[in-house]
């Protein structure tokens, strides 16, 4: 009778991972945070518009002190800057009153520092995209999760809901809604009221865009091994929500996030554009825009907002493309 | 209600100057301007290329749809007004001539201004004999008894003025032509005989004329009228009648042969006829007039933003431009029972603190916005006086010391904060509330804006009490333009405290003295005490601080490249579409 070889680690025996790959470093399994790291660090161009976002988040945090060392008051007159003696009350001097004061030139009719009011209109902007897409995504993950993972009359309702809810006209019930809202209610009043409305506004509505794509993908996901394996191990549904189901979503959420932020940032600037946005004299780029609009034939005053929206939109979505194709795993 | 009624008045020496030196064309301005070299404000004060030459079609184009309507009975827009002279005739006119002389009421239908009797409380009128509808027949008194008569009943033709209705003696109960057609009128209008009316008032009224002058007593056989249809073919009685009418497309007309010039002193009727294009686009109407494709803009209330910097920057627009300052002004109001507007003082503050130019610019500047106002009464007004009560400074930028100083008077040493209302609609109301916060900050006042929905903005927001009172806004933006161009026409609607009730324009003016002063004013058979009073009603209003007068509103108009006889018509502040003729 033989007994089985002892086999001594290293004593001839099968070789290690180590010895099989040579004398490297420790492999260890990546997560897919990792992997997706890893790609979206080779992507230039969503680098270049994370790059952009990461600056326009600190101008906007730091809007007071860059206006205080670049440029004046946001709100202030500078009325010998402009043309009133020829009564056109256009801007003196080339491309709108450039200048180092005022280095994005001045608006015409009151001189304000069009520098200034881009970076304020930031935080306006960026405050309201950001907020109403995270409470877009709330509602629509919650939803979402629910109706796909449970399925059955749930799915149907939520569903119906979701097409409801995309078949509403947005911008005009935006439009109504905004324009006839009171100026105090619920303890808030002047711009903090109508911050909170237009966040709310445009994040409920906003909901189904997120909701059905993490339906879909927690429909595909409830039909995966792991589910099986925990239910059969006796896990019950909320704990298989919370730990089995969300950290997989995590993905679609921060990509899809990341591209309803410019849709937001549009929306916003809509309404302000209408006159049912922020109220004046607070700058916003949506707001600029409109008063632009009556000196078209002087065009600087709406190269600068439209620009700043534009270089905004475009990051954000390069970035959410970005990281779109860094969490595909079947993309090259 | 007022709309919009502009009037022109010369007095930019200074301004056409700055103009005058970038004459394009052929130099030297020698000659009188008559048929010199085009200058800036040629049109303005004097004819430019005056002529007699018959013939031609005159083009006008309106940005949007016309305003209200062209039935005689029922419009109340200015340029409305100034248009319809070529195919209506009222009692009297005001003359159709430049610079002041368009102050002066002339009879037109009639023979001679009202006579008044009665201490101002019945006034008579004799028509000229010979005068004809388009059909033929002759116009007589009970012609013009019946235009008055329909155009009382609001609920057939709403738009018009309600002057006869609330100052003739009415029966009681009547309810206008169409409504009560057999009652007996002649408590408030007599016609003895085919060519005498008499006019009946509740109380006594010297402006009668201003009345007489307006659209609805041009006469109107009632055989053909068709009451709210009637503006579908109105029946001319002036040198032209009415060819087409395509609502929202074209207005066309052509010469009447039964208007006899012997019976009318006051109309050249030069052109064949008249076209006028609706619903063009405003940038489009500028740009056409300055290529020549058409001749006016007949809105006359100014060029868009587009085109005024081009044609103020470009010395050979600028010499084709007229600067008219009108009968209107842009003012804010200050609500006295909202804290602290109830304390003089404070209202005082706000005057002193405000920056006149940047009101000025918030409405356009010194030329398409306005001239700097300290009155009520724009200088067109006869009976205007100047005066100034809040010097706001060397500069016109606001004199802060003074406003510090009653301040402390009103016992807010530190400013205090409030809520301006301005209607959202309007750019320029929304730049001036911008330049009321700006300048009234540099003493602490703090303004929060408030934009407010115009068409409820003298209803339900500024114009009612308990809104303002329970929203706190204390400064409301708005703006007036007199009826026609004397005290009254002005003064009546926003200082009289009868006239407050919401819709209605005095928002905040409620001081018995200043009722009875109007009243007397109203009454006051003599001319130039009757002006008199109107300039000491508007210091009174202007001593309690209640309204900031902001601009006289003014407009920049391009002239015609192809028309003869321009001018400004004063009285209106648009150019006088009945005398132009066609090159």
């Amino acid at each position: 009778m033989s007994t089985p070889l002892e086999v001594e680690p290293g004593a001839g025996g099968a070789p290690t991972e180590q010895e099989l790959v040579g004398s490297g470093p420790v492999i260890e399994g990546r997560s897919l945070g990792q992997i997706a790291w890893r790609r979206l660090r080779r992507d230039k161009v969503a680098l270049a518009g994370a790059a952009f976002l990461i600056f326009l988040v600190l101008v906007a945090i730091f809007a007071p002190l860059i206006v205080k060392l670049l440029g004046s008051p946001p709100n202030e007159f500078h009325q010998e800057l402009i043309d009133t003696e020829g009564g056109t009350l256009l801007p003196l001097g080339n491309f709108g009153g450039m200048s180092w004061n005022h280095l994005m030139g001045i608006e015409p009719q009151n001189g304000r520092d069009i520098f200034s009011r881009v970076v304020y209109g930031a935080r306006i902007s960026l405050l309201i995209a950001i907020l109403a897409t995270v409470v877009s995504v709330v509602i629509g993950t919650t939803l979402g999760v629910v109706a796909g993972f449970l399925g059955g009359w749930v799915d149907a309702v939520i569903s119906r809901l979701m097409d409801a809810f995309l078949a509403f006209p947005l911008l005009v019930f935006a439009l109504a809604l905004a324009g006839v809202f009171p100026d105090e209610a619920f303890g808030l009043s002047g711009n903090t009221l109508r911050i909170s409305l237009l966040v709310f506004i445009i994040g409920f509505f906003n909901w189904p865009y997120i909701g059905r794509i993490i339906r879909g993908q927690a429909l595909s996901l409830r039909q995966r091994e792991f589910v099986d394996a925990a239910r059969s191990l006796g896990a019950r549904r909320p704990y298989i929500l919370f730990t089995e189901l969300l950290p997989n979503l995590i993905a679609p959420i921060l990509v899809y996030a990341t591209l309803l932020i410019p849709t937001n940032i549009l929306f916003e600037a809509a309404l302000s554009f209408l006159g049912v946005g922020i109220r004046p004299p607070t700058p916003s780029w949506g707001g600029m825009l409109s008063d632009a609009v009556v000196y078209y034939t002087v065009p600087h005053f709406m190269l600068w907002p439209g620009l700043a929206i534009f270089a905004t939109v475009l990051a954000f979505n390069l970035f959410g493309d970005g990281l779109r194709d860094a969490f595909d795993p079947r993309s090259r | 209600m007022r709309k919009k009624r502009l009037k022109g008045f010369a007095a930019l020496a200074a301004v056409a100057a700055l103009g005058l030196s970038a004459c394009g064309g052929n130099g030297g301005g020698g000659s009188g301007g008559a048929s010199g070299s085009e200058e800036f404000n040629s049109a303005l004060g004097s004819v430019w290329q005056p002529s007699d030459k018959k013939g031609g079609i005159l083009k006008l184009g309106q940005a949007g749809d016309w305003a209200d309507s062209v039935d005689p009975g029922n419009t109340y827009y200015g340029y409305s007004w100034d248009f319809l002279r070529t195919y209506s005739r009222s009692l009297v006119m005001f003359r159709p001539a430049a610079g002041k002389a368009s102050e002066e009421l002339v009879p037109d239908l009639a023979e001679d201004l009202g006579k008044p009797s009665d201490d101002g409380k019945t006034w008579t009128y004799t028509i000229r004999k010979g005068v004809k509808f388009e059909d033929g027949k002759e116009v007589t008194s009970a012609d013009v008894k019946y235009a008055v008569e329909r155009s009382f009943d609001k609920s057939v033709l709403a738009l018009g003025p309600a002057y006869f209705d609330a100052m003739l003696d009415w029966p009681a109960g009547y309810k206008g032509a169409y409504k009560s057609p057999d009652a007996n009128t002649d408590s408030a209008i007599e016609t003895p005989d085919k060519y005498t009316i008499v006019f009946h008032l509740k109380s006594p009224f010297a402006g009668f004329d201003y009345l007489a002058q307006l659209p609805q007593t041009a006469p109107v056989p009632k055989a053909s009228d068709t009451g709210a249809k009637y503006k579908e073919h109105v029946v001319s009685t002036g040198p032209y009648k009415w060819k087409t009418y395509s609502p929202g497309k074209k207005y066309e007309l052509e010469r009447n042969p039964e208007w006899d010039q012997s019976t009318d002193p006051n109309r050249k009727a030069l052109p064949d006829g008249y076209e006028i294009t609706l619903n063009m686009n405003p940038d489009d109407v500028d740009n056409q007039v300055i290529a020549g494709d058409i001749d006016v803009d007949i809105q006359g209330t100014g060029v868009q933003p587009a085109a005024l910097s081009r044609v103020l920057g470009d010395p050979n627009l600028k010499a084709r431009a007229d600067n008219p300052t009108t009968s209107r002004l842009w003012y804010t109001n200050m609500i006295p029972t909202v804290a602290p507007f109830d304390n003089i003082d404070c209202r005082k503050a706000v005057q002193f603190a405000m920056d006149k130019t940047s009101y000025q610019n918030a409405y356009g500047g010194p030329f398409a916005g306005g001239e700097l106002a300290t009155t009520l009464l724009p200088p067109v007004i006869p009976g205007y006086e100047k005066f100034d009560l809040y010097p706001a400074g060397s500069d016109n930028k606001g004199d802060l010391d003074a406003a510090k100083k009653s301040l402390s008077a009103c016992g807010q040493p530190d400013g205090f904060s409030a809520t301006i209302g301005y209607r959202a609609e309007r750019p320029k109301e929304k730049a001036t509330a911008e330049a009321f916060q700006q300048a009234l900050t540099r003493v602490g006042i703090k303004l929060e804006l408030k934009p407010l929905p115009e068409a409820t903005y003298s209803s339900d927001t500024c114009g009612d009490p308990n809104y303002r009172t329970q929203r706190k806004v204390g400064m409301c933006v708005y703006g007036w333009g007199a009826d026609w161009n004397d005290g009254f026409g002005f003064l009546s609607q926003i200082v009289d405290s009868r006239t407050m009730r919401p819709g209605a324009a005095n928002m905040n003016v409620k001081l018995p003295e200043v009722d009875k002063m109007l009243d007397e004013a109203m009454s006051e058979l003599d001319k130039a005490k009757r002006e008199a009073d109107w300039a000491a009603i508007d210091k009174k209003v202007m001593e309690e601080a209640l309204i900031y007068p902001g601009v006289y509103a003014k407009s920049v108009l391009v002239r015609p490249k192809n028309a003869t006889n321009v001018f400004v018509n004063e009285a209106f502040g648009y150019y006088d579409y009945l005398a132009m003729g066609v090159k």
